[in-house]
């Protein structure tokens, strides 16, 4: 029999559908491969009987006749960003642990009702704010992915959506739920050889997602390619009246549409992301794509985006701000982490809670954003930075004047080892710097694997697309995929 | 002009008042959640997972919250923004779960208006003043810490936590108590006409942060300092009055004025020292990305204006005009939205009841339901049944005064019996004697016994002691035993006296 934990989600869907196997068969497998991933820790609480119970459903469903969901029979990894009714959701903080919601977030319950089933939760950057997912209070999340060299230098899966990156990696998962703030679904895609697209702001519903940024937070897939992201995509998309910034859009039916021939398409190369420093492979990598889009038909132009340069400060000054507030419900008063010293008035109980609650990384952020949006300094930071937001946006709008897509690539590194860049926060946050600019005009995006590097480790590239135009960014994704050729895998070691 | 002053050892000081007044909009729901906003509910059980805040919630509009805000602006000839936006007010307390108020910082919903005060000299208006008001914003309501429930800890209820709540600010305007406290009250009538709030000042319904500062009259602005959450037109002229003396014997002492804010306490009557400025939170406003800017539409603007009912100013001048009401009349009737209710119910069925234009009953009924009615009620005291108070049975009553067929006296005697046993007021007129006579017969015949038995009088009144008219009225109404119709007995004395 087929080895089920390497099939993606049109394979395990079609093959439920058509009985090669059951949806049981299938969950059974990836709990098992999860359970035997403890060493990546890319789970923070791990739900067998929920995935089982799902493909129960399913696989009772198929017997009874009845239509099946888009995700009928596939088991899913989510990220424990997506608040799970019932299921400890913590954001990967202690200030959160042990909290369980009486209410499922409405992408997560989207991907119920589409007949996907739960592995677990699965591990992140605290509060989803890292590039190596190296903040969680429950432990890094180690990428599947090893230099050949014989070093065992445990590598970082990317993040913050690194668990979701490495169960998909490791096949742990056929796909997993991220989220992406300035980046979190595309780099860790990059960094393990997945796909993963973060669509247009307000496609996914935020709600019951527990926030980071939430003028940038977009929810997508991340899967083994273009295909199984577009029908996941479309699952997990549409319009939610509780997410005031929700799009109130018909959602198309993107897997439906896939289509690799750019003919008649333009495709943008922005020559500022030709940055100094840029590693040489990943320029190359940039080169390869090039090419295969000009084989697939499109026609290659260059671009100008001349406010890339300040988009990641506009970013770190953005998502902090909106972080500092976004946080502040995490207090100690009505749920998860309470820390009442002896005589402690409420300022006591706020101050150690909050101390003992959050990681060195949120508070970092935390504090940035109090101190930008602080008196007299406002206008300076905040206002200044959204301003650039602005201008940013504006880039992108003149930018499909001249071409459909822009291509660039999704990192300037491939990934690193873990705590090599512990101490370097603004080198951290350089990762993200090809990432920001989408996030913040809230244009749709992916990443897709291109190659490997001399290190043998994972290059993906990155596809921008107009607001709303998902299907041009999987289609120039799908046209890249069908020439890359990509069919590495790390060795399994763990 | 007001001519209040403040006598200080220096001379007079002008005072100078702004108020912000939280009005809590009536609607079914809070701002931004499902959850339900009656009054008094037992904690905790109208807290949706947004007003907790829950991790990973969003607020959505209200959009009927909204509305009101804009009808009020409306209302007070205000200026509607029809691009305004949420802004976050940040601070950590136990009764605000977000750790942020939603607010309107930057982009207010409704920008500059005004409000009329009319002179009043009794409540010390000297004349018309139009008090100015610089914008209203729509924001969330806080919770309430409960702190006699356990021995060491504080318990919070978050029943009122997200209730929507318009603050409106006016300008620096006011320079009495008297003032502040007509305003205040005119206030709370827009609201309570246009109904975006009840205007329930004791649930708190309606709240004033008053702020006060004094100066020499004619000289620049003094430090102003805030004192919160006021809740009742008492009290908001008390803090002016008490607040005032403070700032002057301080500065006269040789202090200066700190900006700060104050808490009134009603059982001493003063206010105090809450935080100084120094003290002051940086709140840390920015706009809410959870929420796009509200954008109006004028489909929306013209249904928010054609709903607004006929406000007090317009009704007032109506009255005056179309009714001839005198000013205190109509000042008084459509002060309150229940007390012209009534009045204009009634004029209506008396109306319809005589097949008389309004503005031929509108003194009367208004001297009925301003004076009369509210008599009986008064000395009946605890024998009255207000249930029977109907506007039926008045107009009844009013409609067979009206018609002549009862006297003033005897419409109050019927209504008497009317609001102890609430028979029909023309059963009541019928069977108990209460009508008057206007039977010209009956009454010419009593007139000419008494002229016949009186004749001395008839000579002198003849001879110009024209006073005697009165002794002959007494007479006939005597002999009627009261029930005579006055008009009718006067008409037939004239003509017989020639």
């Amino acid at each position: 029999m087929t080895e089920l934990t390497n099939l993606g989600v049109a394979a395990i869907r079609d093959g439920v559908a058509s009985g090669e196997f059951t949806a049981r068969e299938v969950a059974e497998a990836f709990n098992a491969n999860v359970a035997a991933a403890a060493d990546l820790n890319a789970f923070i609480v791990t739900t067998p009987d929920a995935a089982l119970e799902a493909a129960d459903k399913v696989d009772a469903d198929r017997a009874a006749g009845k239509d099946l969901g888009s995700m009928a029979g596939v088991p899913i990894g989510m990220k424990d960003l997506f608040a799970t009714k019932g299921v400890q959701t913590t954001a990967a903080s202690h200030i959160l642990e042990g909290f369980t919601p009486q209410y499922e977030s409405t992408v997560s319950q989207n991907l119920w009702d589409a007949g996907a089933g739960m592995l677990g939760k699965l591990n992140l950057d605290q509060f989803a704010m890292g590039s190596s997912n190296e903040t969680s209070y429950f432990g890094n999340v180690t990428s599947p992915w090893r230099k050949p060299d014989g070093s065992n230098t445990p590598m970082s899966p990317g993040g913050s959506s690194g668990g979701s990156s490495t169960a998909v990696a490791a096949r742990l998962a056929p796909a997993a739920t991220g989220t992406d703030t300035g980046g979190s679904i595309r780099q860790p895609a990059a960094f393990t050889g997945i796909t993963g697209v973060k669509p247009t702001y307000g496609r996914c519903s935020r709600w019951g997602v527990v926030a980071f940024a939430s003028s940038l937070d977009q929810a997508g897939p991340m899967a083994h390619d273009v295909r199984d992201c577009a029908i996941m995509l479309g699952a997990m998309a549409g319009f939610d009246p509780k997410d005031s910034t929700s799009l109130d859009l018909p959602v198309p039916d993107w897997e439906a549409n896939l289509n690799s021939d750019m003919k008649g398409k333009k495709v943008g190369i922005p020559k500022e992301y030709r940055m100094d420093g840029t590693d040489a492979e990943i320029l190359k990598s940039w080169d390869d794509g090039i090419a295969w889009l000009k084989d697939a038909g499109a026609e290659i132009v260059d671009i100008s985006l001349p406010h890339t340069k300040y988009a990641l400060p506009a970013y770190y000054i953005i998502a902090p701000a909106e972080a500092s507030s976004n946080l502040a419900r995490y207090d100690g008063v009505r749920y998860g982490l309470r820390d009442l010293p002896d005589g402690a008035g409420l300022q006591d109980m706020y101050a150690e809670t909050r101390a003992a609650g959050f990681g060195d990384e949120v508070k970092r952020r935390v504090l940035i954003g109090t101190y930008v949006l602080s008196a007299g300094f406002y206008d300076a930071y905040y206002n200044q930075a959204q301003k650039v937001r602005a201008l940013v946006a504006q880039d992108f709008e003149n930018a499909w004047n001249e071409c459909d897509v822009i291509l660039a690539p999704t990192t300037p590194t491939a990934s690193f080892g873990l705590g090599s860049l512990s101490d370097d926060p603004l080198t951290m946050y350089l990762n993200d710097v090809f990432a920001v600019p989408a996030s913040l005009a809230g244009l749709p995006a992916m990443s897709v694997p291109c190659g490997v590097n001399s290190d043998g480790l994972p290059l993906g590239l990155q596809v921008v697309g107009k607001a709303f135009d998902e299907q041009g960014v999987m289609n120039a994704g799908l046209a890249i995929e069908e020439r890359a050729g990509f069919t590495a895998k790390p060795e399994k070691w763990w | 002009m007001s001519n209040y002053r403040i006598q200080g050892a220096t001379g007079e000081w002008e005072v100078v008042i702004g108020l912000e007044v939280h009005a809590q909009v009536t609607s079914q729901s809070k701002l931004f959640s499902g959850a339900d906003t009656t009054f008094g509910a037992e904690p905790n059980t109208q807290v949706s997972l947004v007003d907790a805040a829950m991790p990973g919630m969003l607020p959505v509009p209200n959009a009927e919250c909204i509305r009101q805000a804009v009808r009020t602006g409306m209302a007070i000839e205000a200026q509607i923004n029809k691009y305004s936006r949420f802004d976050r007010k940040n601070y950590f307390y136990a009764d605000l779960p977000q750790g942020y108020q939603i607010s309107q910082l930057y982009h207010p919903i409704v920008g500059e208006g005004q409000i009329l005060l009319e002179k009043d000299e009794k409540a010390g208006i000297p004349e018309d003043k139009i008090i100015g008001i610089e914008r209203i914003h729509v924001e969330q309501d806080a919770g309430k810490l409960m702190h006699d429930q356990h021995p060491t800890m504080s318990y919070v209820d978050l029943n009122r936590c997200g209730v929507a709540l318009m603050e409106i600010v006016s300008k620096a305007d006011m320079r009495s108590p008297a003032e502040a406290g007509a305003y205040v009250r005119k206030l709370r009538s827009i609201l309570r006409y246009v109904g975006s709030c009840d205007g329930n000042m004791e649930q708190g319904s309606m709240r004033a942060d008053v702020n006060v500062s004094v100066r020499k009259p004619g000289e620049e602005l003094g430090t102003r300092t805030e004192t919160k959450n006021v809740n009742s037109v008492r009290f908001v002229m008390a803090v002016i009055e008490g607040e005032a003396r403070r700032q002057v014997d301080l500065i006269e002492d040789g202090g200066t004025v700190v900006q700060e804010t104050r808490l009134y306490d009603p059982d001493k009557h003063e206010t105090r020292s809450m935080r100084s400025k120094e003290d002051a939170h940086d709140y840390r406003y920015f706009p809410d990305p959870d929420l796009l800017p509200v954008n109006l539409e004028d489909d929306f603007l013209e249904e928010c204006r054609a709903s607004l009912p006929e406000l007090p100013d317009a009704k007032r001048t109506r009255y005056i005009e179309e009714l001839g009401l005198s000013e205190y009349n109509a000042a008084v009737l459509t002060a309150e939205v229940e007390t012209f209710a009534r009045f204009e119910t009634l004029l209506g069925i008396t109306a319809k009841h005589l097949g008389k234009p309004e503005s031929e009953l509108a003194t009367t009924v208004a001297n009925w339901s301003m004076s009369t009615a509210p008599g009986v009620v008064k000395s009946l005291g605890d024998e009255a049944n207000l249930e029977y108070a109907t506007a039926e049975a008045q107009a009844a009553i009013l409609g067979m005064q009206g018609a002549g067929d009862i006297s003033g006296g005897q419409a109050k005697e019927i209504y008497e019996i009317v609001l102890k046993t609430g028979r029909d007021p023309e059963e009541i007129a019928d069977t108990e004697g209460l009508k008057q006579v206007s039977d010209t017969g009956a009454i010419e015949a009593a007139i000419d016994e008494i002229l016949a038995n009186n004749e001395d009088k008839v000579e002198q009144y003849k001879g110009g002691k024209d006073k005697l008219f009165g002794f002959f009225v007494g007479q006939t109404m005597k002999a009627m035993k009261g029930q005579a119709n006055p008009q009718v007995v006067n008409q037939i004395l004239k003509d017989k006296l020639g």
